[in-house]
């Protein structure tokens, strides 16, 4: 085979490969920080393409983008400008596990993300394969990257590269008996970077996730099935934007079931699912199974639920939410054709999986760069998450730890107690992912403090300090900050006194009378009570935006659990505080068991919390090393003393 | 051997300081040998064995005057305490000499240790783990016999267990919860709070009882874990459904889920019997089963109390010899069963098989008392039932049984926890009344789960640690 000759090009300072979600948020944090940047992808015209579900947000995953948009990302403003239904999913349970969804119209919201890219200062884009990462080894061993070649020969100088690549890597697509060699969409794969990184000394996995069929939206029956509409009015993504100011008609969505008929029809195929006949060798992720998974592992479920949700304003196809399957076409239709509704559906896409390679995400520090490659990130599916919400965080994360490291600042990590951000690159780097990541709400171990509702009081004061956030927008917030801080105050501090007016009040509203004077915030404080409702008995309140309300009132009723919160979160922090010494070696403690050496020397976890969530590191474990860190720290100590006389 | 964590070599005065006792000064790392070599005449200390005893004295390195008459002690690596190389001096002169040989040592090279230092290098090298760190702060500190004892034998067997049943049980709750809010579609929340409320209430109940052993002492247990041993066909279910006959049995299932075992409780004059049912104890009709010896020692093991059954219309053979040497040196009760059926052995022979078992363990006294006199009953029509049940009084209020002695909870550290675990339940029970969503629970059962893991060594916290070594004074 011929070799393409190398010719040398221009010279960046960052170079992304892949303009997907994680992509997209990487490129944009490193230009809007003021580094030249350049970003590649296999087509100019599925810049932030979403191959799989019509929608953005969903349980966790809304919390995902509420923060990124705390951060200075831009999928919140984006899916802000692009959606066509939305909606908060249970509110009927408490704050904490509120999430917010949106319906996308797909081509719009990649329409809408190509503009924003193309107009913004100082970033550069490019439809090309990169097939070369390059670096030079350092004196210590380590290695330092020094550009990206691509597919034309062309050589890119640059000094930090983000590897967002998706799903694009050596991948191939399976339905039943059939393999295609492209990525999503049909859309061209990358075949040649994967060894290229390999030869970097990286290690990398092999997954595989799916994606349901695209049926005709004339050819379903949806008077067959209940109808779901979105809120009025909606809650935007952004904190940027005020309800009102993206109100819009809404688009609906359809719920339909599966039946015996259905589980049959998988039953009798289910040889033939790639995932089954062993073709499939990757790890599919498990908390977003397929529908033969489904039938398989919840053998005494009757029927499954399966959404339909428009794929834009601009097409007919529908998405069938749940249904995702590597079947035969044939049998994929039979199945379909089983459901009430969909006795006539045409296929206009058939559902298929996805295999591609990915990272061992754990090669990566918490900042997403490589522990052993200076200026190379990683982010995305390419780390082993699924989701698009979930490459977008990582996608900024990378992109901001980039420009920060090329302007010689200290890297930003959110830690597990400031946002689910930080719980899902914690994870991804300590907790050696063997199947796709999703967020879910149950990795969050301090939930009711990282509601979807505060993200902006948990991060805009990080996403100003690393210049994401314009000072116009955080004056705003120190406002919103102060006018809940005053309200609390305000409510704390007002008591009613127990006479006939107030109780006839209170009687009136069905709730018990007082019989001593009472705060507001007590009163706001029984389960039954509202901010609203204590409307007549608080004639003195100031008129206070919707925003603010929501906060002094969460704050109020859930203070107590609150509270309880923030003090294992203080025990949590005490551990991650503890920092581990970077040339420790674990085989000098002869009290850890050889499992915890083996994996703490692999691993080399960055303080002693993240040590403690490495599997194979027992409590006992982390015991001795705390107990050696504090021996340490006396020897060193007497050292220092020593040397003073 | 192995490399120490340690680079220097630390010494101190391990004895308290009273005018008539002998001082040890004990010396530890990988200079204990060198700096002992320049500070002892009577003897090339390099050249001497591991764990060997030399008289001799101890001189002043700087100026070689004899400060007193000792016996040195050395313990080479890894064979001690520390699992380092290690040095024992035995002064006699009193306070003040003593003194003066740790300043000679000192003089010689050695560092001052740090309260606790031993003991924290020792758990460092991996001699001891961390909850045995502890029973060693608490046996420094123990005040009195039982608290002694409980602190050498801290959280073995039942407090562990328990607490670690606790906490299993609290994790399933949190993993629950967790599971339904992540997919709703195929798990659900329905019953859940009658669940949650009747488990917490539990499982109070449980920690309160906890709480009160460390309150008065009293025991956990609710009665004595007793178990029937014997050969096959010797009567053993006969007897078990005898004991838990209708009109004087309360018989509570517990599932196995939590324990390996069912556990059938039969109470008589007060006093509560656990019978513990081993797998299989129901089933001793059938021929195929294995003599049981293995059975039998295992139960032994975990048992307060021994009913053994002998078969008295059969000759006592080489199974009934073993299943009791198994079971030497516990309570134990001997029936001679089936004396419904012509006799074939006799009490006469059963007490002497049983009195030269006990000789050869030792216990010459127990093997001649009249409490160690088999009691003959029947099974099949309850005869012996009534003399067997006196026994078991007589020897519980003679405390010749006990249950649970070690159960006792001692330390404020571990009551403590208890009590803040006992409050987060209570908090989810609170949660549960004022009607709030099950994610709220979530925040107190990890509260419940964290307090409870930090008895166990479960949830590393360095307050804990520090307190731990803290507790140490010098020299240990």
């Amino acid at each position: 085979m011929k070799s393409v000759p190398e010719y040398l090009c221009e010279t960046y300072d960052v170079a992304v490969i892949g303009a997907g979600h994680a992509g997209c948020e990487a490129a944009l944090a490193c230009a809007r920080l003021g580094l030249e940047t350049i970003v590649f992808m296999v087509s100019a015209d599925t810049i932030a393409l979403m191959p799989c579900n019509p929608n953005i947000g969903g349980t966790s995953k809304g919390h995902l983008v509420r923060e990124l948009d705390a951060l200075g990302g831009e999928m919140g403003r984006n899916i802000d400008k692009t959606y066509i239904q939305s909606k908060m999913l249970n509110r009927s349970k408490g704050p904490a596990v509120h999430s917010l969804r949106a319906q996308a119209d797909k081509q719009r919201y990649t329409a809408s993300m190509r503009r924003v890219m193309e107009n913004t200062d100082h970033l550069t884009l490019k439809q090309a394969e990169v097939t070369d990462l390059l670096w030079e080894e350092l004196p210590d061993g380590t290695k330092q990257v020094t550009g990206v070649k691509i597919a034309s020969g062309g050589i890119f100088p640059c000094r930090a590269a983000v590897l967002c690549s998706g799903v694009y890597l050596n991948a191939r697509c399976i339905y039943g008996e059939v393999s295609q060699y492209t990525g999503p969409n049909g859309l061209p794969r990358a075949t040649k970077l994967t060894d290229s990184l390999v030869a970097a000394g990286l290690q990398v996995l092999r997954f595989k996730t799916g994606t349901p069929a695209r049926i005709d939206g004339r050819t379903i029956d949806y008077t067959k099935m209940e109808v779901q509409t979105g809120d009025e009015p909606v809650v935007p993504f952004s904190f940027e934007n005020r309800p009102e100011d993206i109100a819009r008609e809404q688009a609906v969505c359809y719920l339909a079931y599966t039946n015996e008929k259905t589980h049959e029809i998988i039953r009798e195929n289910i040889d033939r699912s790639p995932l089954f006949s062993g073709d499939i060798q990757g790890t599919g992720p498990r908390y977003c199974p397929s529908i033969e998974d489904k039938v398989v592992r919840f053998p005494d479920k009757e029927r499954h639920q399966i959404f339909i949700e428009p794929e834009g304003e601009y097409t007919n196809e529908m998405y069938l939410a749940g249904l995702s399957s590597s079947l035969p076409e044939e049998v994929q239709i039979r199945m379909y054709r089983s459901i009430r509704g969909l006795e006539n559906a045409k296929i206009v896409r058939n559902a298929y999986a996805i295999e591609y390679d990915c990272l061992n995400a754990t090669q990566l520090k918490p900042t997403l760069e490589c522990k052993f490659i200076h200026g190379f990130f990683s982010a995305g599916q390419a780390n082993g998450s699924s989701g698009y919400e979930e490459a977008a965080a990582q996608g900024l994360i990378a992109g901001i730890n980039a420009a920060r490291l090329l302007r010689g600042e200290e890297p930003v990590v959110i830690d597990r107690s400031q946002g689910y951000i930080g719980v899902l690159i914690d994870d991804l780097v300590t907790k050696e992912t063997k199947e796709p990541y999703r967020m879910m709400t149950s990795r969050a171990e301090y939930r009711l403090l990282l509601r979807q509702d505060n993200a902006d009081l948990r991060l805009t004061e990080i996403g100003h300090e690393v210049g994401l956030i314009s000072d116009e927008r955080y004056e705003k917030f120190l406002e919103k900050k102060a006018a809940i801080d005053a309200e609390l105050a305000r409510l704390n501090a007002t008591i009613l006194g127990a006479n006939e007016r107030v109780n006839e009040y209170l009687r009136c509203i069905n709730t018990a009378v007082i019989h001593t004077g009472t705060s507001l915030a007590e009163l706001l404080r029984r389960p039954e009570m509202t901010y609203e409702m204590l409307a007549p008995l608080d004639p003195e309140r100031a008129e206070l935006d919707t925003s603010v309300i929501e906060q002094v009132e969460i704050e109020t009723k859930y203070e107590g659990y609150i509270e309880r919160q923030r003090i294992q979160v203080e025990h949590f922090r005490k551990l991650e505080k503890k920092r581990l010494p970077e040339d420790l070696d674990y085989n000098l403690i002869p009290s850890l068991r050889l499992e915890a050496r083996q994996k703490l020397s692999k691993l080399r976890p960055e303080n002693v919390g993240q040590a403690s969530r490495i599997s194979g590191v027992s409590p006992a474990d982390i015991s001795v090393l705390l107990v050696w860190l504090a021996n340490s720290s006396r020897t060193q100590r007497k050292e220092t003393e020593g040397a003073d006389v | 051997m192995r490399q120490s964590t340690e680079n220097d070599t630390i010494a101190a005065i391990a004895t308290a300081l009273s005018p008539s006792g002998i001082g040890i000064v004990r010396v530890s790392g990988p200079e204990a040998f060198s700096i002992a070599a320049k500070v002892f005449a009577g003897g090339d200390v390099s050249s001497y064995d591991s764990h060997t005893v030399h008289y001799g004295h101890i001189v002043n390195p700087s100026d070689g005057r004899v400060i007193d008459e000792v016996m040195l002690l050395v313990m080479k690596a890894p064979r001690t305490y520390t699992r380092e190389d290690t040095v024992e001096i035995d002064c006699h002169g009193g306070v003040l000499v003593t003194k003066r040989v740790l300043e000679a040592v000192l003089a010689a090279g050695a560092r001052l240790a740090e309260p606790g230092e031993f003991t924290r290098r020792a758990y460092l090298n991996g001699r001891i783990d961390l909850s045995q760190a502890e029973a060693v702060a608490g046996v420094i500190s123990a005040k009195n016999d039982l608290a002694l004892r409980n602190s050498e034998r801290q959280l073995q067997g039942r407090v562990r267990r328990e607490i670690s049943e606790l906490r299993a049980e609290i994790l399933r709750e949190i993993a629950q919860i967790e599971a339904t809010l992540d997919d709703p579609e195929h798990l659900s929340f329905d019953g859940f709070d009658e669940t949650i409320t009747r488990q917490t209430a539990e499982q109070q109940r449980r920690i309160r009882r906890l709480i009160d052993t460390a309150d008065d002492g009293r025991m956990i247990s609710e009665g004595i874990r007793t178990v029937i041993v014997g050969r096959p066909n010797a009567g053993k279910s006969s007897l078990l459904n005898a004991l838990l006959g209708e009109d004087r049995a309360i018989v509570t299932d517990v599932p196995g889920t939590t324990r390996d075992t069912l556990t059938e409780e039969v109470r008589m004059r007060g006093i509560t019997l656990l019978l513990v049912d081993t797998a299989g104890i129901r089933a001793t009709d059938d021929a195929v089963e294995r003599i049981g010896v293995e059975r039998a020692r295992a139960a032994a093991a975990e048992a307060d109390l021994i009913l053994y059954v002998a078969d008295g219309s059969t000759m006592l053979d080489e199974n009934d010899r073993a299943i009791l040497a198994a079971c030497a040196g516990k309570p134990m009760i001997a029936l001679l069963n089936k004396s419904d059926l012509p006799t074939v052995t006799t009490a006469e022979e059963l007490a002497k098989a049983l009195g030269g078992l006990a000789e050869a363990t030792g216990d010459t006294k127990a093997a001649h008392s009249e409490a160690f006199a088999p009691i003959a009953i029947s099974a099949k029509t309850g005869e012996g039932l009534e003399a067997l049940e006196e026994r078991i009084t007589g020897m519980f209020f003679s405390e010749r049984i006990k249950a649970d002695d070690e159960c006792v909870i001692t330390s404020e550290r571990h009551k403590q926890a208890l009590i803040a675990a006992s409050e987060s339940l209570a908090r989810v029970a609170e949660s549960i009344d004022a009607g709030m969503s099950e994610d709220f629970y979530t925040i107190d059962l990890t509260a419940a789960y964290e307090a409870l893991g930090t008895i166990l060594g479960e949830e590393p916290d360095e307050d804990v640690i520090n307190a731990i070594f803290a507790e140490f004074c010098l020299g240990k």
